[in-house]
């Protein structure tokens, strides 16, 4: 009941709970495609990617205001996308090694800046590496509105380009042969799924990002086979996980909050593994041992 | 020896060892299972670390070779119930991992010389402080003796198991079919990722580990076709990198790591515009030069075939081009005018006749197709 009247009234709390639900309902949503579209590790190439956007930001206009700073970000989490686009097509290298190209190099680069900004005496540097794991404490009403207006933004391209987006993710050579720009689509998904790791930066961080695309809509897939119902349960998985997360790290000492949520996001993962109705483990070994029970029955009636 | 010299040692030694079997898993195509199992090692030197109270331990060291393999194999237990495909699979478990480990660091370690920060950058600069000593003599930084006694075992390890990897890397079911338990194969190549993870690390963090285990040998996958050569390619992009990278950091005054990642970076750029034959300059000469190849193929098989014919002085004129080879007419007047200067053609009063190089050139691509 504390908790409640706190998450309403408390300014610091409001914020975390905000923040940290707008964050886990964009990244279910677009992780859905992601997942589905087999894209899953694209996300935490663009997350790492990210880091050194957020850094030059910061050197280039001494700004630390978050909309400047995820500015950066979103510019070098798309440049990464178009890199390894880049690698894949016009070289032998395969997939995954351009992943890990482009992530390491570019989370490298942020590294190298991090620590060089770091060491100047001015104070206005502190903070910067909140990225690397999250900190939802230091939201502040700002941010929640800067996320909050990309979210909605992000939100809205997918109502508008729903039945093109899901026509993608299912059946991309249909979608191309009766006419859609499968090209552009795909890049503007692909620029959604940017904005969505930039909204959740400030929260999760860039290393443990990638988990807040992939975790929801994994247990989301688990309890349907419908799109709609998927993107739906995974933005509810992704909320719930990012508020609990968000306020566990929020009242524990110490804690950074990316960490925090990712095992709370895990935990549904596993619940959903296991347990899902029709495709759950437990349920396809039940399913399995009522079978084997069956056929032995009717064998055995068969001999006598 | 100096600190300064030590440092650049290490990086030296520890880019190399990592090369190698970043070899074989650039090949594998699972380079990305060195992002996960270069994450989780991390579970592993931190539960060994509660466990021995101390970060030089062998156990440590064990400890996080076991969170590497019991990383493979959960991303494969996974896979393997269907539910989850292997990307999607690699991304649930080593965050979950990653995070434990994490939080575990910040809650309880906090005071100890383990980092959030060194966790993902290292923090090489202090490597030297940390000395092996054996038998009363000095043998060098701990991360040196490390860093070459993985190198070795590496070293060795592909020397002696050259033909099997080669073999299972390149033809998966031919292994099979011979006998030679791709299975083993795998989870020794995955055990001895581990462990050079795990070597690394003290070095360069557990993110960076990432980038001297996939980018040199992607950049040497771009210069040659041998396996022999990539892996030597490899291991002097990786120590380049870490020379240079070194200085970088110096001049900066940024993460030794950091830089040397960025390096390997900038090697892999280098490699991916101007490889010889694989580089993007050479492809976009490549395909310039073919196009014109072939629009003069095209040229000379048209006019060979109505060479002779009642409709020649029709077809083979140089306006009517444009439109029975579907071309753009200045692109017809460009083919036509280097096909002349290349001596295939001659050019009359607006008719086209093949001269004896150009039928021979024609009737060529005709054997060819």
């Amino acid at each position: 009941m504390e908790l409640l009247n706190d998450l309403i009234f408390n300014y610091t709390l409001r914020n975390i709970a905000l923040g940290s639900a707008l964050l886990g309902i964009i990244s279910g949503v677009l992780g859905c495609f992601a997942v589905l579209r087999r894209q899953a590790l694209l996300g935490d190439a663009m997350a790492h990617a990210a880091l050194p956007g957020i850094v030059l930001a910061f050197m280039l206009t001494g700004l630390r205001e978050s909309l400047v700073l995820l500015v950066g970000a979103a510019l070098a989490g798309w440049l990464a996308a178009l890199l390894l686009l880049l690698i894949i097509r016009q070289t032998r290298i395969k997939e995954d090694s351009a992943l890990g190209i482009v992530l390491s190099v570019f989370f490298g680069f942020g590294m190298l800046l991090l620590a060089a900004v770091q060491r100047q005496p001015d104070a206005a540097q502190a903070g910067l590496s909140k990225f690397l794991f999250g900190q939802a404490a230091s939201l502040v009403a700002g941010d929640v509105l800067v996320m909050a207006v990309l979210g909605a933004v992000a939100l809205l391209f997918v109502g508008l380009f729903w039945k093109e987006f899901k026509l993608l993710s299912f059946d991309p050579d249909f979608a191309a042969a009766v006419g859609f720009p499968t090209r552009v689509l795909d890049v503007g998904l692909t620029a959604l799924t940017v904005l969505a790791i930039v909204i959740g930066l400030q929260t999760v961080g860039v290393v443990l990002m990638s988990a807040m695309l992939i975790a929801p809509a994994v247990a989301a897939r688990q309890w349907t086979n419908r799109l709609s119902t998927m993107v739906l349960l995974s933005a509810i998985f992704g909320a719930g996980a990012g508020v609990a997360g968000a306020l566990i790290s929020a009242t524990g000492r110490g804690i950074a909050t990316g960490p925090t949520i990712v095992l709370c996001i895990s935990a549904v993962v596993l619940v959903s593994l296991l347990l899902a109705p029709g495709r759950g483990l437990l349920w396809t070994w039940q399913q399995q041992r009522r079978n084997a029970r069956r056929m032995r029955a009717e064998l055995g009636g068969g001999s006598r | 020896m100096s600190p300064q010299l030590e440092v650049q040692l290490i990086a030296a030694v520890v880019a190399a060892g990592c090369a190698i079997p970043g070899v074989f898993l650039v090949l594998r195509r699972m380079a990305m299972m060195s992002d996960a199992i270069s994450h989780t090692v991390l579970l592993g030197i931190v539960l060994g670390f509660f466990l021995t109270g101390s970060l030089d331990s062998p156990l440590l060291m064990l400890g996080a070779v076991l969170t590497g393999v019991l990383t493979v194999s959960l991303v494969e237990l996974l896979q393997r119930t269907g539910l989850v495909k292997e990307d999607s699979a690699i991304g649930l478990v080593f965050p979950a991992l990653f995070s434990i480990a994490v939080i575990l660091i910040s809650r309880f370690a906090g005071n100890v010389h383990l980092d959030t920060h060194i966790v993902l950058a290292g923090e090489l600069a202090f490597a030297p402080f940390e000395r092996f000593e054996l038998f009363g003599i000095d043998w060098g930084a701990r991360a040196l003796v490390t860093g070459a006694a993985i190198l070795l075992l590496n070293l060795v390890l592909v020397l002696v198991f050259y033909k099997e990897l080669k073999l299972a890397t390149f033809d998966a079911a031919l292994a099979a079919t011979l006998g030679f338990a791709p299975a083993l194969l795998h989870y020794g190549l995955m055990t001895v990722v581990s462990l050079t993870a795990v070597g690394a690390f003290d070095a360069v963090g557990s993110v960076l580990v990432i980038a001297l285990m996939i980018v040199p040998p992607a950049t040497a996958y771009l210069l040659t076709d041998r396996l022999p050569r990539m892996l030597g390619f490899s291991m002097l992009i990786g120590i380049a990198s870490a020379q240079t990278g070194y200085w970088l950091a110096q001049a900066l005054d940024g993460s030794i790591a950091g830089a040397m990642a960025t390096m390997t970076g900038v090697f892999f750029g280098l490699a991916l515009l101007f490889a010889p034959q694989r580089g993007l300059i050479a492809a976009a000469l490549r395909h310039g030069r073919q196009r014109w190849e072939f629009a003069q193929q095209m040229l000379t098989l048209h006019l060979l075939n109505h060479e002779g014919t009642p409709d020649a002085t029709e077809e083979n004129r140089a306006v009517t081009l444009a439109q029975h080879l579907r071309w753009q007419a200045d692109f017809a007047a460009q083919v036509v005018r280097r096909a002349e200067a290349a001596g295939l053609v001659r050019h009359d009063s607006g008719l086209l006749t093949l001269t004896d190089s150009g039928r021979q050139h024609a009737q060529q691509a005709f054997v060819r197709g």
